[in-house]
């Protein structure tokens, strides 16, 4: 305690120095704790190792170079990041990719919402001190990245998403491999439910720790998960649709408590939620256009380019100077796995946007940690994290 | 004009709809307060004088009608290189009504120096946004609990994202490194 009895000195809190270079702290991440024995009295997150100047850098790439810069925010969950991107350019295009290009990007932003959520468990699980749970994870993670590495040629920064369309259409045969794995991986949820969900020793670290009440919650600016777990049932996919997510069927699971362990529910629900909508949207895959009509915008396939004279200026035009979009602002939320990501751009005119600003759902959740561990362990300090599922490179940009 | 179409065109329109709400509320009780108000892509954008932004935040929290009870994301643009510069800065406040579904931009611009009142006082969750702004661009915010650089280093020189500063690496901070 604080303070203590009169004539006698209080009793000196101690200072903790937790991270930069601390496992539990997933990134760089640097907490000065100041302890009165094991009891966190104030919590003091500072943030910025991992500051790499996205924003600046968007600013002097044309609008279609941009997209690699937004895989590195969110390394964890890269197509999401690309989707908010490119949905924000082609708001302000104004314009809509064929059904066939959006129930792509659809099936993706799942799968890459399940991977997301199986590195936040298997890591979770880690710092807690389950060590089994991180390798079932992993296992199942390197089938979507071997997904990605399908359609893209990259494993983990895959760009695949672009303005106006995709890369490129589905290899063959990867509808076949991604119900491979949705088929298989209701049975991988329910070994690390058995693993977890009713473990004495996970109980007991996380239920109860890391409360956050609805009212505070909703004040400190949390979403995703975070937030769901308080109650709160704000999902971007159900509030406002984009890429035709109104057309799936899904719902939006919600805690009650807010501790840890109801983010962790919620998480694992979400991720069975995913698989159903990855599931629909295989179901709907049709052959059709993936990309929008517009060769301005979208370079022609390359076989045309070695034809047509048309198709070999618009393909040099979109490469040396891009595509101009009109003056003027736009927000684009999109319901990332960590919460809402909102990709804010500003154009005047040109061929490079005038500024992008993105809303990092993790920036915005860390926020709440010191609320959340105040009064607490140090030893809670480390399973609150892991349930905020934060990504430092998305929140220093 | 397909099924699909149609159907993102109606949400639009219904949004829309209740965007003009919040500017009429808006009007009534501010009328002059609101220096420009601007629809573009479905999104209101309004543009208020710094000193109004406290009383319009809080009326757009409190109102029943509104419950703009989440603030989104706060921001800066450096409008140097704009056709119309002047005031330089801009801080830029994305709104969002969980109850009612709806969004609102609001924004006030200073020059150089200028101080904008801060809203941590109405959204707790200002507070980061502001010190990212403040960190980003120099744009001091007056009565803010905790105004510090929240992602350079506290002695950093210079504000990164105005547009007079370099892309690459700042000079002075290369020059020192040891040979």
């Amino acid at each position: 305690m604080v303070g203590g009895r009169a004539g006698v000195s209080p009793i000196r809190t101690m200072t903790l120095n937790m991270g930069p270079q601390h496992p539990s702290t997933h990134g760089v991440l640097r907490l000065v704790l100041e302890l009165d024995g094991e009891v966190v009295v104030k919590c003091t997150p500072h943030i910025g190792y991992l500051h790499t100047g996205i924003e600046k850098g968007l600013e002097s790439k044309r609008f279609q170079q941009g997209i690699p810069l937004t895989d590195r925010m969110d390394y964890l969950a890269p197509l999401s990041n690309n989707l908010a991107l490119v949905l924000a350019i082609e708001k302000a295009l104004g314009i809509t990719v064929p059904e066939r290009g959006q129930t792509i990007r659809v099936m993706l932003a799942e799968l890459t919402r399940i991977k997301s959520h199986l590195v936040w468990l298997g890591t979770h699980a880690l710092d807690i001190g389950a060590m089994s749970v991180f390798l079932y994870c992993f296992r199942e993670r390197e089938q979507i990245l071997d997904l990605y590495e399908a359609i893209s040629g990259q494993r983990m920064m895959s760009s695949y998403f672009r303005v106006g369309g995709l890369v490129a259409d589905l290899p063959p045969g990867f509808e076949d491999k991604v119900y491979a794995f949705l088929e298989t991986f209701p049975d991988r949820l329910a070994e690390y439910e058995a693993l977890l969900t009713k473990n004495p020793l996970w109980l007991q670290r996380t239920m109860g720790i890391g409360t956050i009440s609805r009212d505070d919650a909703i004040a400190l600016g949390l979403s995703g998960p975070s937030l769901r777990a308080c109650g709160v049932p704000y999902d971007v996919r159900k509030a406002h649709p984009y890429s035709g997510y109104e057309r799936y069927q899904f719902d939006v699971p919600l805690g009650k408590n807010g501790d840890v362990y109801d983010r962790y529910m919620v998480r694992l629900a979400e991720m069975r939620q995913s698989r159903r909508i990855a599931s629909q949207a295989l179901q709907r895959l049709q052959p059709g256009p993936i990309n929008v009509a517009d060769p301005k915008l979208v370079p022609p396939p390359k076989q045309l380019i070695k034809r047509s004279m048309e198709a070999l200026i618009h393909h040099f035009k979109l490469y040396s100077e891009g595509f101009h979009v009109p003056p003027g602002e736009v927000y684009q939320p999109i319901e990332a796995p960590k919460g809402e990501l909102g990709a804010y751009l500003m154009t005047d005119g040109g061929n490079k946007p005038y500024r992008v600003h993105f809303r990092a759902p993790s920036f915005v959740n860390l926020q709440a940690l010191p609320k959340m561990v105040q009064g607490r362990l140090v030893a809670d300090v480390v399973a609150v994290i892991g349930s905020l599922d934060i990504v430092l490179g998305e929140i220093d940009r | 004009m397909s099924e699909f179409e149609a159907r993102v065109e109606s949400r639009e329109e219904v949004q829309a709809m209740a965007e003009s709400l919040v500017l009429q509320r808006l009007r009534e009780q501010f009328g002059q307060a609101l220096l420009e108000v601007r629809v573009w892509r479905n999104e209101t954008t309004v543009v208020l004088a710094p000193p109004d932004l406290p009383r319009v935040c809080r009326f757009l929290r409190d109102d029943p009608d509104l419950v703009f009870d989440f603030l989104a994301d706060v921001t800066g643009v450096d409008r140097l290189r704009l056709p119309e510069s002047s005031p330089r800065f801009e801080v830029v406040y994305h709104l969002y009504s969980l109850p009612h579904r709806r969004r609102i931009r609001l924004k006030v611009r200073v020059d150089e120096g200028q101080a904008v009142s801060t809203v941590t006082g109405v959204w707790p969750t200002a507070n980061w946004h502001e010190r990212e702004v403040y960190d980003m661009f120099g744009v001091p915010f007056e009565g803010h609990p905790d105004l510090r650089r929240i992602l350079m280093p506290d002695d950093w020189e210079g504000h990164p994202l105005r547009k007079d500063y370099p892309v690459e690496a700042s000079p002075k901070w290369w020059g020192e490194e040891p040979a």
